[in-house]
């Protein structure tokens, strides 16, 4: 995802909560939920440790939802919310939350855009009433469009084109998915953007931003009476409206395995990855599995790449020494497909088609002998240990209950989650590994130096860009 | 065995839930029976434990031919230890769920551990082995050696890494400052198992060690634990001395050439230490240049009236030894020499105009009422514990915190930015291709 302002120490910190697949155990956020007469769904998490707040407002609109040539515009659009409206002067958001002592930002991703303010309990009202006042009366001027949209040409130079990594990732994306408009990058294609107008932005504005395509999300030292009592007041008397439905392109079966190459004098660290097409929590197909399946992959990918004592880390790092890291993981949580994806970064010396073999040969392993019951246990506790964590910081809540009601999931599936990862059985395990690890259905990178050399040494273990904070 | 009656614990309580910034957090200070020292915040809704640990050194301390080598230690400490082996070492953290892992930094070799109260006694125990029975196999020193290697080839890749190591470097010639951290690939290959044998030796002690623990634990349960966890490390780390310094800023413009389509620079000067009288001054006056996001000047003019960034900033670092102010921009090639100017002319503003009294108000406002949502996690509490006695802020320094920015005022701001802001000296490096910058030796 991409977003507003990059938090320089925030963005692992979430990242790697996100990266483990952490939704909740059961009576582990304990949301409380209604829905405003407008539709508008709220959900409260109390914690009361500090008395502090966070205000999330989640759009069910994302990149994945823009026309074909308007690429970035969800995200652009993301950045002219701050750009005023007739009550609240272009820039003077984040002044007015920062002089009430409270920090703001947002996000896009390709599924859902979300706003947040981080304040003092006593001043949730004016985070309310101000991110009520954008959802319906966003108005800006051409000049602070024309400047907007050469910060965020400056942003995916920032995040994409000054680094050959995730300029790959970018392109292996775009190969994996080849009618879905997953296909095009949060960002946004730079030809596109550089297009965009004011008129696209808007226009997008009024067709999905609405109350009841949103989701106000309250986490911290609140009461749910109060928050619900505040939430009917500044957000219940916006009028609902005819929203689009999400009917979006779905992937032909996959027949050839794809291989993309990034040679890029910039490299230093040859890298080795693979993203494989796989169900999500939201959808599943005969192809790649039911969407219930996605519990079985969770397991999987644990036991493939989760840590250091899995097995694609013991063969390929401990034993082999022919990487110096490798591992594997799965993003579960989309409207659409989510990607399982296995990852190696070469030790000095190593090429990458030597890498490659060991790594097929730890997947042909796993699909030939298959996952024993003894991994699948060991597997299921550590899943569910880490999520003794996740109620741990005021924020991580509000943004796995946002994300999720955002991709389809319900607030009962993500206090499910710790019953379904226990229900999951080795046979499902093996009968998942079977359907996802189809290379007929992936497309494997290599980033190289330009000049390939021997000896050459190893890149960063592609990580998931589904949310570019 | 010979048993023996527990001395009395020792746990001062002082009770800092009083008003505004730390709202209800309490810090406790624990003295084990052996004299160890910890502070404490305890909470237990939730069946967590977090501990944060500073040994006062890190990469600083180290051998000037290794640099590298803290790093390269702090690797390798949860690669097997004790009777553990790597593999079972990281097995038992996993099947736990017990967070450990170690850091080293310009001046501190960090820790943490974090765990659910049922692995609590585990938890400590590993940590006591990682820091006094650490094993150094060779297996897992030759995998975290590849994996430094395969660090310092991808801060090649990247031109923020390239930008602040070149910057280091010249600011801090022959100081360890000025040494990469993680190391180069050369001193990396050459560090041996004595080496690191050796440094964890001298440099992990009771006498330099800061802890900060948060969650479900007493100050009961926590005094024999600190006990069995350190008891055994020396009583004294090694004496190195670490001159202070001042860094060579003398308004030099480095240009490093990467084929990228937007360049990226870092600049500074000389800033603040911590314990400068300033240092709340100085905190607010880069709050309104550089600090404050969409509040700040940088990020008005370069970002906000021009497009010219996605992100620009500036911070202060106060290191143990040198105090600076420095900051960071990425801009597309052909506008660069906008950004870099711009940047000196708010420098400038800000040493000759300053803020107006609204923008100073503000800043106090935002610093002071921001705070308490750095305690939104046991982790960010724990830390925030070790910082405080690391820096020797005082145990109530969460009651003085908001006093201390109230009290600067419009005077203390144009002083300290008198004394510190320098645009003609600011020290630029830049990776790139930028147009209209003209290198200046």
């Amino acid at each position: 995802m991409t977003n507003r302002v990059v938090k320089l120490g925030g963005i692992l910190g979430l990242a790697g909560i996100l990266a483990t697949p952490l939704p909740a155990a059961a009576q582990m956020f304990n949301p409380t939920t209604y829905t405003l007469s407008n539709g508008m769904q709220v959900v409260v998490v109390e914690n009361h440790r500090a008395p502090i707040v966070t205000q999330m407002v989640w759009y069910k609109v994302g990149s994945a939802d823009e026309v074909p040539g308007k690429s970035g515009l969800a995200h652009l659009l993301e950045h002219m919310m701050f750009k005023g409206t007739s009550a609240v002067p272009a820039g003077e958001f984040s002044k007015i939350i920062a002089r009430a002592g409270g920090r703001d930002n947002a996000f896009t991703a390709q599924d859902y855009t979300a706003y947040y303010e981080e304040v003092a309990a006593d001043q949730l009202e004016l985070a309310m009433k101000l991110d009520a006042d954008r959802m319906h009366d966003l108005s800006f001027n051409q000049h602070d469009f024309d400047t907007e949209r050469s910060v965020v040409l400056e942003e995916r130079r920032m995040r994409t084109d000054n680094n050959p990594g995730a300029l790959l990732y970018e392109r292996m994306e775009a190969a994996l998915f080849l009618n879905s408009p997953y296909h095009r990058p949060v960002i946004g294609w730079m030809r596109e953007i550089e297009r965009l107008t004011r008129d696209d932005a808007l226009a997008f504005y009024h067709r999905w931003y609405a109350p009841n395509n949103a989701i106000l999300v309250v986490a911290g030292d609140v009461q749910p009476k109060q928050v619900e009592a505040l939430a009917e007041k500044y957000y219940g008397p916006i009028p609902r409206a005819d929203t689009p439905v999400r009917d979006r392109l779905k992937e032909p079966e996959q027949v050839a395995p794809r291989r993309v190459t990034l040679r890029d004098p910039r490299v230093e660290q040859p890298a080795l990855s693979r993203l494989y097409l796989a169900p999500s929590y939201h959808y599943g197909d005969q192809d790649l599995g039911a969407a219930d399946s996605a519990y079985a992959i969770e397991v999987l990918a644990e036991i493939l790449g989760g840590d250091p004592t899995s097995r694609l880390y013991k063969e390929l790092v401990v034993k082999e020494g022919l990487a110096s890291s490798a591992g594997a993981s799965y993003d579960p949580t989309a409207w659409d497909y989510g990607t399982f994806s296995v990852s190696a970064t070469p030790r000095q010396g190593v090429n990458l088609d030597k890498l490659q073999a060991a790594l097929d040969k730890v997947l042909n392993q796993a699909l030939s002998q298959g996952i024993s019951p003894e991994e699948v246990a060991k597997a299921k506790e550590r899943l569910k240990a880490s999520v003794a964590y996740a109620k741990d910081s005021v924020e991580t809540g509000a943004h796995v209950l946002g994300e999720a009601l955002c991709t389809g999931q319900t607030t009962a599936d993500v206090e499910d989650w710790p019953k379904r990862i226990a229900a999951v059985t080795p046979e499902q395990v093996n009968a998942a590994a079977k359907k996802v690890l189809d290379r007929r259905w992936s497309v494997t990178g290599r980033l190289l130096p330009e000049t390939p050399r021997p000896g050459a040494k190893p890149l960063p273990p592609i990580e998931s860009s589904r949310e570019i904070r | 065995m010979r048993r023996f009656l527990p001395l009395a614990l020792f746990a001062i309580v002082l009770v800092l839930s009083g008003a505004a910034p730390a709202g209800a957090v309490t810090v406790e200070k624990v003295v084990s029976p052996g004299g160890i020292e910890a502070w404490l915040v305890e909470d237990h809704s939730n069946p967590i434990i977090d501990m944060e640990v500073a040994f006062r050194g890190g990469a600083s301390v180290e051998p000037a031919r290794l640099p590298g080598l803290a790093y390269m230690a702090s690797g390798l400490l949860d690669e097997g230890a004790g009777p553990y082996d790597s593999q079972t070492f990281q097995g038992k953290l996993e099947d736990m769920a017990i967070e450990l892992s170690f850091e080293a930094g310009k001046d501190n070799f960090r820790g943490h551990l974090k765990t659910i109260t049922d692995h609590r006694d585990t938890a400590f125990d590993l940590f006591r082995l990682a820091l006094t029975k650490p094993r150094f196999d060779a297996e897992p020193v030759a995998r975290i050696r590849s994996q430094i290697l395969a660090v310092l080839a991808r801060e090649q890749q990247s031109p923020d890494a390239v930008a602040a190591l070149a910057w280091f470097k010249a600011a801090f010639p022959g100081h360890p400052y000025g040494v990469p951290t993680r190391g180069t690939p050369q001193t990396v290959k050459a560090i041996t198992t004595a080496d690191l044998k050796t440094y964890v030796a001298r440099h992990l002690a009771r006498d330099n060690l800061v802890v900060g623990v948060t969650g479900d634990i007493t100050p009961a349960q926590l005094g024999p634990l600190l006990d069995s966890t350190f008891g055994k490390l020396p009583a004294k780390a090694e004496a190195v001395t670490v001159p202070d310094v001042t860094p060579k800023a003398p308004g030099r413009i480095d240009v490093i050439t990467r084929d990228n389509p937007q360049s990226t620079a870092m600049f500074g000067q000389a800033g603040l230490k911590r314990d400068d009288p300033d240092w709340y001054a100085g905190y607010v006056m880069n709050y309104i240049l550089g600090g404050g996001g969409f509040s700040s000047w940088l990020t008005e003019e370069v970002r906000e009236k021009r497009g010219l960034a996605y992100s620009v900033y500036s911070y202060l670092e106060p290191l143990r030894h040198a105090g600076l102010i420095i900051g960071g921009v990425a801009t597309r090639n052909a506008e660069m020499g906008q950004s870099l100017a711009l940047i000196r002319d708010q420098w400038k503003r800000m040493r000759d105009q300053g803020p107006t009294p609204q923008e100073l108000a503000d800043a106090k406002t935002y610093l002071v009422g921001s705070f308490p949502l750095n305690l939104d996690s046991t982790t960010s509490i724990a830390e925030l514990l070790v910082t405080i006695q690391v820096e020797h802020l005082g145990i109530d320094y969460l009651d003085r915190r908001a006093g201390l920015i109230n009290a600067v005022s419009m005077a203390d701001v144009r002083r300290v930015a008198n004394r510190l802001l320098d645009p003609a000296a600011l020290e630029f490096v830049v990776v790139g291709k930028p147009q209209g910058v003209t290198p200046a030796p």
